[in-house]
């Protein structure tokens, strides 16, 4: 069983909803990255997503755009960004990781070596942004086989077929994107999130994770009530974009606490 | 022989084409593709297309003999399709009247439109002033600055024009930022791209509106110059005036079809925009799989011309199935052979063309003298230079 459906199984036993905190790999630097994934699961989180900076990563708002353009500055791509991701598991064997990225870089440095790549890095889920299920058979049986998951978005417009089509392609958990928009956007209504989140487990017996607008402890949490996990991604990215240098970790480490919190306090 | 007809269902030339998007985009484009096949042969969007095409852009584009351009290259004929003369100076009108109707039937009130050079920008603002349709244009930062007569154009015509700061400040980055537009505005609104690139339908359809400068060509060429051309030559960016007017010969098998990209300042010096010349690999950006200026780990890499409209990393898909299955090649021009081309024709003929357009018309006078006096080349002249004169001026040292 993957190490992501596990943690999912767990937490389900427990009430509670997964606490997925993203973050650019390079951003603020490349000596930074680990440190940042030690502190995210110091403070509560139950998986990381990774991102792999992307010179044109169109499903990204602003503020993870910039921490791509940061981590490029940094000269971190996609072999550096599974370095990192190394790095973490020399102390770290637990905690799900999950790679957020878009198609090209992958492509860049072939198919196969990606994968050879992230499976001696332990990397437990990969996210391809740019990769609908009609255009990553071939990836997905290739990831299946090294027993890494596919996880796959569906979005506020993603019709029942379609719907059905992605659950039968994906493993690991449904990644949920809570608005019509890009990483970081508006307010999100929680009531249609719940129907659709709802409508999405009618066809799929994976867990529905929820990300894309998730920006305060109070969202945190409502989103925690009614899905199985929450992703927060341009807000940290934010907080890390906003700190003075010494101020990161901690502030990264308070801006945690507090979701997890939130989230604790959530009657499921 | 078999038919040419790709793209397949899902919008594959070969290997190349297809629906690379976030899954926030796919629903709208199911929506597109449903629509422009339900109307692209409904013969009233199709006589509406075409009376607009006629009363409102001034088509058919009359073929022009270069004479005295002939004389001087001293070979080939070479004659020019005068996409020039289209209301708003350029081809890319064509796809633009095409796609703003389907936006009205599909009722959505608001278009949005990426822009290089500013010419696609214009069409756009251009049809959705005529339609009543709201229209944001979002153009690199760059390109603001090198194109500021394209800018106050279309402002002009009522559209709102957002200088895009992130990446390059280039085309690219301003259809990242129309698609990031698209998937938040995508009930209300239609993105009209202005290239044979992005997803599924767009290069076929963008390919379709524009192929009406190819057809007529076909028409035209046996009353002109008494046969069907020998070469035909068009400038390529993201490709769909090279599109427009190769589709149509595609299955006169007889008929050579040479694509002109931007070699800028030399392929050898890393600062072009030719991803076919340059032999770049194969990679997905907006939405297609083709080939993409990159570097080895996959980040798009920085394009150079003295052309906005060509600067740009990837190629239209069906450009690259064209030079992989060996129907079409590609060659480039460096920027101050273009510029050289752009003069001479001014002086030659009395017609001032796009720098993008003078690419197609340097390699055409090179190929004409190698080429017979029975012997005929046909160039689209994609687009006009007024555009450009602020550019040229620069360069030259000359202020306005």
């Amino acid at each position: 069983m993957s190490k992501i459906k596990i943690t999912f199984e767990k937490l389900k036993e427990l009430n509670k909803s997964a606490l997925i905190p993203f973050i650019t790999a390079g951003d603020p630097s490349p000596t930074e990255t680990v440190s940042l994934m030690n502190t995210l699961v110091e403070n509560g989180a139950d998986m990381i997503e990774l991102g792999i900076p992307f010179s044109d990563p169109m499903a990204d708002g602003p503020v993870i755009q910039r921490a791509s353009e940061r981590a490029l500055k940094n000269k971190v791509g996609i072999k550096d960004t599974i370095k990192l991701a190394k790095d973490f598991r020399k102390k770290n064997k637990e905690t799900p990781l999950i790679l957020m990225g878009y198609a090209n870089p992958i492509e860049a440095i072939g198919v196969e070596n990606f994968i050879s790549l992230i499976k001696e890095a332990q990397i437990d889920g990969v996210i391809t942004v740019d990769y609908p299920p009609e255009e990553s058979k071939e990836f997905v049986k290739k990831l299946n086989k090294e027993k890494i998951d596919s996880i796959f978005l569906i979005s506020p417009t993603t019709e029942d077929e379609r719907i059905k089509l992605i659950a039968k392609q994906a493993s690991g958990f449904l990644y949920y994107v809570s608005l019509k928009g890009v990483t970081g956007a508006a307010n999100i209504d929680i009531e249609q999130v719940s129907k659709n989140v709802k409508n999405i487990q009618k066809y799929s017996e994976l867990p529905v994770a929820v990300g894309f607008g998730v920006r305060d402890p109070k969202t945190a949490k409502a989103v925690s009530e009614i899905s199985d996990g929450v992703v927060i991604g341009s807000r940290i990215v934010r907080e890390i974009e906003e700190s003075d240098e010494i101020e990161i970790i901690s502030n990264v480490k308070k801006l945690m606490h507090s979701m997890k919190t939130a989230i604790d306090s959530s009657s499921v | 022989m078999q038919p040419y007809n790709l793209p397949d269902e899902f919008g594959h030339f070969g290997q190349f084409g297809g629906t690379f998007v976030a899954e926030t985009l796919i629903e709208a484009l199911d929506e597109l593709k449903e629509m422009y096949s339900k109307y692209k042969d409904d013969p009233e969007f199709v006589a509406e297309f075409h009376s607009d095409l006629k009363h409102f852009v001034g088509r058919p584009s009359p073929i022009y003999f270069a004479e005295r351009l002939t004389k001087q290259a001293g070979g080939a004929k070479i004659y020019l399709k005068r996409e020039d003369l289209n209301h708003t100076g350029a081809h890319k009108v064509n796809n633009t009247v095409g796609q703003a109707l389907l936006a009205k039937r599909m009722g959505k009130p608001r278009v949005i439109a990426e822009t290089g050079a500013g010419q696609h920008g214009v069409a756009t603002a251009t049809i959705a002033a005529r339609l009543g349709l709201e229209c944001v244009v979002y153009m690199g930062s760059e390109d603001v600055k090198r194109q500021s007569p394209n800018v106050y154009r279309m402002k002009l015509l009522g559209a709102t024009v957002v200088p895009v700061e992130s990446g390059s400040k280039t085309l690219k980055d301003a259809l990242n930022e129309a698609l990031r537009d698209w998937v938040t505005n995508v009930s209300n609104t239609f993105y009209i791209i202005g290239t044979v690139a992005g997803p599924h339908p767009y290069p076929m359809m963008v390919r379709d509106f524009n192929s009406v400068v190819g057809r007529e060509c076909l028409d035209q060429m046996p009353e002109i110059a008494n046969k069907q051309p020998d070469v035909v030559i068009a400038c390529v960016g993201g490709g769909s005036n090279a599109m427009g007017i190769f589709y149509p010969y595609i299955e006169h098998k007889n008929v050579k079809l040479i694509g002109v990209e931007a070699a800028g300042e030399g392929i050898e010096t890393g600062k072009h925009a030719a991803p076919l010349t340059s032999e770049s690999k194969i990679g997905v950006l907006h939405g297609n799989r083709t080939y993409l200026m990159q570097n080895s780990e996959g980040q798009i890499i920085e394009t150079h011309s003295v052309s906005a409209g060509l600067d740009y990393p990837g190629v239209g898909p069906e450009h690259s199935w064209l030079k992989d299955s060996g129907r079409a090649s590609y060659v480039a021009i460096k920027d101050d052979e273009a510029l050289e081309a752009f003069h001479n024709l001014c002086q030659v003929e009395g017609i001032i063309p796009a720098l993008e357009t003078s690419h197609a018309l340097a390699y055409a006078q090179k190929l004409a003298a190698d080429m017979s006096p029975e012997e005929v080349i046909l160039v689209n002249l994609s687009g006009r230079g007024d555009k450009d004169i602020n550019t040229v001026a620069n360069i030259s040292g000359i202020s306005l």
